[in-house]
């Protein structure tokens, strides 16, 4: 079995810019509230059509008061705000909330009324029959990983995370075309919050729905966010970037420290690992002779990783000794897979390794081969490079850069595990990227198994 | 002799209960001023509390309202009355709506203005029209509140409709009035626990109401 590693897959990369056309579109909006306090500053953004925009920012910086000026629980003092090309003021107020999904920071679930009977409010606010709302908010409970068995439930016998869960399903019934989230998975334990991002990014993935997501934690604005707009208090835009550019390049200082200390070891989490350089050579199989194993040693690797005869890892072992019949091994720590997970998960696997090499493996678990913390370097050193020319392609007009699928960053959608259909098809297509990646030592496995 | 003497002699005795001055008819005639009352006392009071807890607005008017009110005695109320309107059922039902009106409305109020302001926010973001989360979102939750006000105000109403008999009108308060009158004890003790057993009935009632129409969701049960 290959262990799993913790840290970060790639991270699902952001739809390319320009591609898809602005839902909303913030215009020069503030907010000053009756008691003088200026909530929200002159702020302009686009939020476009099958994307997640994140509203990040310190406590009190504007965040709850924007989102809620686009479905007008708050009225602007100023500026307007257009749904697709529209003004949000012209159109009937409940109208316009029916055709936003609306997700809060506890859930807000109605104590009185089943899981099922909740995820049905919308559509039978929109006057459909009970048995329609009921089989369609059953088709949502599945959508979003909810058991058919908890549809009678009511919210007191839910867990935060599940009522969490039907919290989305309600504001995705009546299948609205943006969906608006003030801190929804703040109020639960890290680990459930990464289950429930992960499901997020599963089911925009699937229904490609205009997101507003607010969040004060940086973290998961870098990973659930196609692009981030960073306020700082007072209600100021500080930088409107996809995540990577943000980790990249920090507009100003306040922007840099609301990132915190690692943001270039985090920001090599949207690089994938296909361009590392793996070694296939130091890879044998526990059935080698010691001659076949003598010959795998170079002078820069006194270790060997052993793999079993499907080519699965089992740990790294000294040949002089090995042929001595000392056959001990040394763990072989995290592997990575090579490929779908980001250059951030090698460095990693590098860094914990006990010999200082990481371990690839592909989808099944079989050994790629193996890479040092040189050239995992190496690869950060390339892909930076590569990504400046990019940044420079993109800033220079007509080359065409921009909107393509950029190459170096991971496919969209490989960080999501256990995705549905459409993320398997995907990441499929990252594992024959990997395949064909130069440098690549598939079939390293049968080679050390001789 | 003690009290489950005259309570034993009360009831055995046959003549208690048949015609005019029977059991059943004092009962049916409690029962009526007091379901009359309590009708009344909440038309009055559920309108009041349920806007003024959903608008979180004039809680300190009806604060101010509900305490004058209770300070207001019930029998001289119903003598005042009696006194200026004459021999009715007005002047009973007055001082007993007067007594009623004020658990009503602060339970009420309070028990809206308490509701979770999550669902309620939830509710107004998908587009409800305000009436619609106050029947649907917030009431639901209020109810087992609300009944306990309907409640306390049902057995204060029941207790204190034996004042009818001052007035020469009929109910369980005959019992005690007359009984006091012709000091004839074992009256006024049967009169008593009849009145308690009904106070009783009525919370007994409450609870199955409640059963019935407060969601499990709300119950936790
Ligand atoms: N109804 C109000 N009246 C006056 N000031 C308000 C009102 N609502 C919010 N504010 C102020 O406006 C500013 C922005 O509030 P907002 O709720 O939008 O912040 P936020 O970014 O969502 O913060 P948090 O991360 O803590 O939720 C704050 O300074 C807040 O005190
Ligand atoms: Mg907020």
């Amino acid at each position: 079995m290959t262990p799993t590693h913790p840290a970060t897959r790639t991270n699902p990369p952001r739809q390319d810019r320009g591609v898809f056309g602005a839902l909303i579109v913030i215009e020069d909006v503030s907010k000053r509230y009756p008691d003088g306090t200026v909530a929200v500053d002159r702020l302009s953004l686009e939020v476009p059509d099958r994307s997640i925009t994140v509203l990040v920012g310190p406590s009190g910086c504007g965040k709850t008061t924007t989102l809620r000026m686009i479905n007008r629980m708050i009225e602007p003092s100023s500026g307007r705000i257009l749904l697709d090309g529209a003004d949000i003021q012209q159109q009937p107020v409940n109208a316009l909330r029916r055709s936003m999904g609306y997700v809060i920071q506890n859930a807000g679930l109605f104590q009185h009324r089943t899981v099922i009977d909740n995820i049905a409010t919308v559509p039978r606010l929109l006057g459909w029959h009970r048995q329609r709302a009921r089989a369609r908010a059953a088709e949502l409970m599945e959508r979003v990983g909810l058991d058919a068995s908890m549809a009678k439930r009511y919210p007191y016998q839910l867990s935060g995370g599940q009522q969490q869960r039907v919290g989305v399903a309600r504001a995705l019934a009546a299948d609205p075309p943006v969906l608006l989230m003030d801190e929804p998975f703040s109020a639960v334990d890290p680990v459930v919050r990464r289950g429930l991002q992960e499901e997020l990014l599963r089911i925009q993935e699937e229904l490609g729905k205009a997101i507003l997501f607010v969040t004060h934690d940086i973290d998961e604005a870098i990973r659930l966010g196609d692009q981030v707009a960073v306020l700082r208090t007072g209600g100021r835009l500080a930088q409107f970037a996809p995540p990577d550019e943000l980790l990249s390049s920090p507009a100003d200082p306040f922007v840099a420290d609301f990132l915190g200390a690692d943001r270039g070891i985090r920001g090599l989490s949207f690089f994938t690992s296909a361009g590392l350089n793996l070694d296939p050579a130091p890879v044998v199989a526990v059935d080698a002779t010691a001659k076949q194993m003598a010959k795998r040693v170079t002078p820069d690797v006194p270790y060997v990783l052993v793999t079993d005869v499907d080519g699965k890892p089992l740990g790294w072992a000294e040949p002089a000794r090995w042929a001595e019949g000392g056959k001990t091994l040394t763990p072989y720590g995290q592997t990575f897979e090579f490929g779908r997970d980001s250059l951030r998960v090698a460095l990693d696997c590098a860094v914990l390794s006990p010999t200082g090499w990481a371990v690839g493996v592909d989808r099944t678990g079989s050994v790629v081969g193996v890479a040092s913390q040189e050239s995992v370097a190496t690869a950060i050193r390339a892909a930076h490079a590569e990504r400046a020319v990019r940044a420079r392609d993109a800033a220079a007009p007509g080359t065409g850069a921009r909107g393509t699928g950029a190459p170096g960053t991971g496919a969209r959608g490989t960080g999501a595990r256990g995705a549905g259909p459409a993320g398997a098809a995907r990441r499929g297509g990252a594992g024959g990227e990997a395949g064909g990646a130069p440098g690549s030592a598939a079939g390293a496995g049968a080679e050390a198994a001789q | 002799m003690n009290v489950f003497h005259f309570v034993q002699a009360f009831f055995s005795d046959g003549a208690h209960w048949h015609g005019y001055d029977g059991i059943p008819r004092r009962m049916v005639e409690h029962l009526q001023y007091s379901a009359a009352a309590l009708g009344v006392a909440a038309a009055i009071a559920l309108p009041i509390g349920l806007v003024t807890g959903h608008t979180g607005r004039g809680g300190n008017a009806l604060a101010f309202v509900a305490t004058a009110a209770r300070a207001l005695p019930s029998f001289g109320l119903l003598v005042l009355m009696f006194v200026l309107m004459g021999l009715s059922i007005l002047p009973v039902m007055i001082p007993l709506v007067v007594l009623a009106v004020p658990p009503i409305l602060v339970t009420t109020y309070e028990a809206v203005r308490n509701v979770d302001a999550s669902p309620v926010d939830a509710a107004r973001g998908m587009g409800m029209h305000p009436a619609k989360i106050l029947f649907q979102v917030e009431l639901p939750v209020a109810l087992p509140l609300i009944l306990s006000g309907l409640r306390s105000a049902a057995i204060q109403i029941v207790s204190t409709a034996t004042i009818a008999a001052y007035v020469s009108l009929g109910g369980l308060g005959r019992y005690i009035v007359d009984g006091l009158y012709q000091r004839d004890y074992e009256k006024v003790v049967g009169g008593a626990a009849l009145v308690a057993a009904l106070a009783l009935l009525v919370l007994g009632l409450f609870w199955a109401v409640g059963r019935a129409v407060v969601s499990p969701g709300v119950r936790r049960r």
